[in-house]
């Protein structure tokens, strides 16, 4: 044996000692569930189009949208967020202003006329989709992607549904609504207004179309029985609403209106009428503001422009030019109940605002349709309705009633028709498991508060229909963007390679993450504590 | 401040990397193509504060001097887990001569490469504590009397390791080790002993002492290479958690380090011919007991509230004379 002298074995590396084998558990990498995507009703992928509008590739983030949600720029403006709720930064300072950046994008994308390729090759197959509401034109959209040509029947004279005749102007313009319809329609989409449907088999036979999605929304108002001499001054939300769309004057509600009941269509008709010049709008609501279904920003937004909420209350009768309103305390279980005191409003107009319920008679000669109880359509979990072929979704059936929800629905069943047009199935893939705040190191993180967007002075906000709320401009909407923690999606920080004491980590490049040896790894958790957003977890070793 | 602190880019510059920075402004551990002077395979236990610490400086260095450098090493963990005889984790010429010498040893091979006219090597000397602040300290201060050519790196894991954690003089108070017992009425080490190395340090007026924590590798690294830009005699110390020694988890070694210099206990700064010249503000200020709650060698203070107002009191005092606190608010 030949050694350099006083040497008596072979030199080497360390690399000879495989310390892998002292590890009992061993660190994996995986993507967690954030909390924003878990909680979106469409089903977006937030936290990978923030990451794209992070490295200011806004075009790619909004394609990321566009697979889940043909209407980032309505949907940036008219979405309650859920998704915000549910956010981890709030937990560290403020949540992530998604909605702002969301609809960022989506104006974006309009003012540089950014456009959706069909890639699938066209399938032969026909698909009728009942009602240009959100889930309608969001069942198209996929369905058109998908390949199959698809054919919209809108009973109306105008497409957009609730977008339209349910969400006033100053919340959602109009040339906003008309610009995202429009890019669903140059998909090829072919759009026949003022074209009720009764009979459902017989139009489809007639088009030889082989499946129909129907979401005709909810659209009949609920009334109450108010004694009242003049009906004529009692209206409902509903109509009061689709009267400022289609009619050629708005709606004559007078000088003082009272507006009956506590969700956002009661405040938005209180706003209208605000800004229809009424001196005074009140809402008188049977429970407390805790309890209003309203949105708190809608609440808020409203007693700034000087609606007045009477919490409560009920409406129990009506003269000449007065209503006689009950005074109403909370039982212990939280229910209302009458106390027998009264009092007397003077009002010129009262709006009701109670809620709808679905036209159900277009479905119910359909052989195998159930209308349950509360009068919504039943479908299974894959959006058909009892009758073969025919899917049903958005407001007409068993769901939260927003628009989120009912593009969610469109996407949904438009997944399930194609596969049904196929004649597959189609399987969700398994959800990640949720990357909640304790899975976090925040320490990590910049400290950086919510962008606020701006809001139109208040006097504009009580005469005109201008949008209320304003966008962010690209400054801030990247600031915005950057904000997000990434939870549960490696977003390469190099934290796992750098804190590594045994340098058991490769990088493997932009985009390309990370990759254990796992040769070397000794399985101290170094790398899982440090994550600054929980994408390493360890995993006993099989010993 | 010893780098550019980027206020807001998601992370800053807080984690190692940050794909929407500039590369220059990531750290060399981000780097693909980092030296890993000190190569997976070596026998440190999990979690290890010094092997990290030692791959965090020497890459730096490595950067620094364009990969002309050689380290001497004084015995302790640092030289038996990387090199047991013929082999070794480190990727860089390397030198093991006794457990007191390293400073000489390296005052002897910076010697050599000016003689050999190779002023573009560079030199380093590095050891744990025991090795620095007591078995090595006449060699090392002799180093600094007579500003030799060489960056002393100690890596401070507060007791001899290797050996089976024994008191150094750089073990705080109340700290258990195998020397200093949780037992009587003051367990644990003494207060009010021990050295200060980086204040002897600058007691020798050299040109650059500083000192850095394994938690702060932007701040860690910004001091390195600041130290092989300049010469003479140079003194960086590194604060090392050590899982094995403390009573810690293994995963917790970074966030040992966060906390220790997030309460005050461990300062960073660092001085210029005797002068301090820069103190890393604490972010986000802590108790002390965050940082010994999560070390078993300080479970018996928590017994002992007078030990716990000792120490809080030391973390205070730090705050005070380093000025750590930023003058706006309490965050960065």
């Amino acid at each position: 044996m030949k050694t350099p002298f006083a040497i008596t074995l072979d030199v080497g590396s360390s690399l000879l000692n495989k310390t892998g084998s002292w590890r009992n558990e061993r660190p994996v990498y995986l993507d967690r569930l954030p909390p924003c995507n878990h909680a979106c009703p469409a089903g977006e992928n937030i936290q990978q189009w923030l990451y794209y509008a992070e490295e200011g590739d806004y075009n790619r983030a909004w394609q990321e949208i566009m697979r889940n949600n043909p209407l980032p720029a309505i949907m940036g403006r008219a979405c309650y967020h859920p998704c915000e709720s549910s956010c981890n930064r709030a937990q560290l300072d403020s949540a992530i202003n998604i909605h702002a950046v969301e609809r960022f994008l989506g104006d974006q994308a309009i003012r540089e006329g950014w456009r959706i390729e069909i890639t699938q090759a066209a399938t032969g197959k026909k698909a009728l989709v009942v009602g240009a509401g959100p889930s309608g034109l969001a069942a198209a959209y996929h369905l058109a992607l998908a390949g199959h040509q698809v054919t919209i029947h809108e009973a109306g004279p105008l497409a957009g549904g609730m977008m339209r005749f349910g969400i006033p102007k100053y919340r959602l313009p109009r040339d906003i609504v008309e610009a995202e319809i429009q890019r669903i329609l140059d998909l090829g989409v072919d759009m026949q207004l003022n074209t009720r449907v009764n009979d459902i088999p017989a139009v489809m036979n007639e088009g030889g179309y082989d499946a129909c999605f129907v979401a005709i929304g909810a659209h009949l108002a609920k009334r109450v029985n108010i004694p009242t001499p003049d009906a004529g001054r009692i209206l409902d939300a509903v109509s009061v609403l689709r009267g400022m769309e289609t009619d050629a004057e708005p709606p004559r509600l007078g000088r003082r209106v009272v507006v009956y009941g506590g969700g956002n269509t009661a405040v938005d008709v209180a706003r209208t009428a605000k800004r229809l010049g009424a001196d005074e709008a009140v809402i008188v609501y049977r429970r407390t503001r805790e309890q209003m279904p309203a949105h708190d920003f809608e609440i808020d937004e409203a007693l700034e422009e000087g609606v007045v909420v009477n919490w409560l209350r009920t409406i129990t009768a009506a003269d000449e030019e007065s209503f006689t309103i009950e005074k109403m305390e909370l039982d212990d279980d939280g229910w209302p109940q009458p106390t027998g005191e009264f009092e007397t409003i003077k009002a010129d107009t009262l709006v009701l605002a109670l809620g709808q319920n679905v036209d159900t008679s277009i479905l119910e000669n359909l052989p195998g349709v159930t209308i349950d109880r509360s009068g919504v359509v039943e479908v299974g979990p894959d959006m058909m309705t009892g009758y073969r072929g025919v899917f049903a979704g958005g407001d007409m059936v068993p769901a939260e009633r927003t628009i989120t929800v009912a593009v969610g629905h469109g996407k949904k069943a438009a997944r399930h028709i194609d596969a049904y047009l196929r004649g597959k199935t189609y399987t969700a893939p398994p959800k990640h498991e949720l990357a909640g705040f304790d899975l976090l190191n925040s320490w990590y993180y910049s400290d950086a508060e919510q962008t606020v967007q701006p809001m139109l002075d208040e006097i504009r906000r009580q005469t005109t229909f201008e949008e209320v709320l304003g966008g962010l401009d690209e400054t801030n909407a990247l600031f915005e963007a950057r904000r997000c923690l990434s939870c549960g999606n490696c977003f390469e920080c190099d934290n796992c390679y750098g804190v590594c004491p045994d340098n058991a980590i490769t990088k493997l490049g932009p985009g390309k993450r990370f990759e254990f040896k796992y040769d070397y790894c000794k399985g101290c958790g170094l790398c899982v504590a440090e994550c600054p957003c929980g994408a390493i977890k360890m995993i006993a070793e099989e010993i | 401040m010893a780098h550019q602190q980027i206020k807001f880019y998601q992370t800053g510059t807080f984690t190692v990397g940050n794909r929407l920075l500039d590369q220059q402004l990531r750290t060399v551990q981000a780097t693909a193509d980092r030296s890993n002077s000190l190569d997976s395979g070596h026998r440190a236990c999990q979690g290890c504060g010094e092997a990290l610490g030692a791959r965090f400086a020497i890459d730096a260095a490595m950067r620094a001097t364009d990969n002309q450098l050689i380290a001497t090493n004084a015995t302790g963990c640092l030289e038996v887990f990387t090199t047991p005889s013929p082999e070794s984790a480190w990727r860089i010429p390397w030198i093991h001569s006794l457990f007191g010498n390293a400073a000489s040893v390296a005052t002897g091979v910076a010697a050599a490469m000016r003689v050999k006219g190779r002023s573009e090597v560079r030199v380093i000397a590095q050891g744990g504590d025991g090795g620095t602040t007591d078995i090595g300290f006449g060699c090392l201060s002799g180093m600094f009397e007579r500003n030799d050519d060489v960056l002393y790196i100690c890596y401070d894991n507060q007791a001899y390791m290797n050996t089976g954690v024994q008191r150094s003089s750089a073990t705080p108070g109340a700290a258990r080790t195998a020397t200093t017992q949780p037992i009587g009425d003051q367990p644990g080490a003494d207060f009010g002993q021990g050295k200060n190395v980086p204040l002897i340090a600058m007691a020798h007026d050299i040109p650059y002492v500083a000192t850095a924590s394994v938690h702060d590798l932007h701040d860690l690294e910004a001091k390195i290479i600041k130290a092989m830009a300049l010469h003479g005699s140079r003194y960086v110390q590194i604060f090392v958690p050590c899982p094995l020694g403390w009573g810690a988890h293994p995963q917790d070694t970074i966030k040992i380090a966060r906390m220790a210099v997030e309460c005050g206990l461990y300062p960073l700064f660092e001085a210029e011919h005797g002068e301090i010249t820069n103190a890393t503000k604490i972010r986000s200020r802590v108790d002390v007991t965050e940082y010994l709650k999560i070390q078993r060698r300080f479970a018996h203070v928590f017994k002992n509230p007078d030990q716990l107002a000792k120490i809080q009191a030391i973390a205070d005092a730090n705050i005070q004379r380093f000025e750590l606190l930023s003058t706006v608010g309490n965050g960065q």
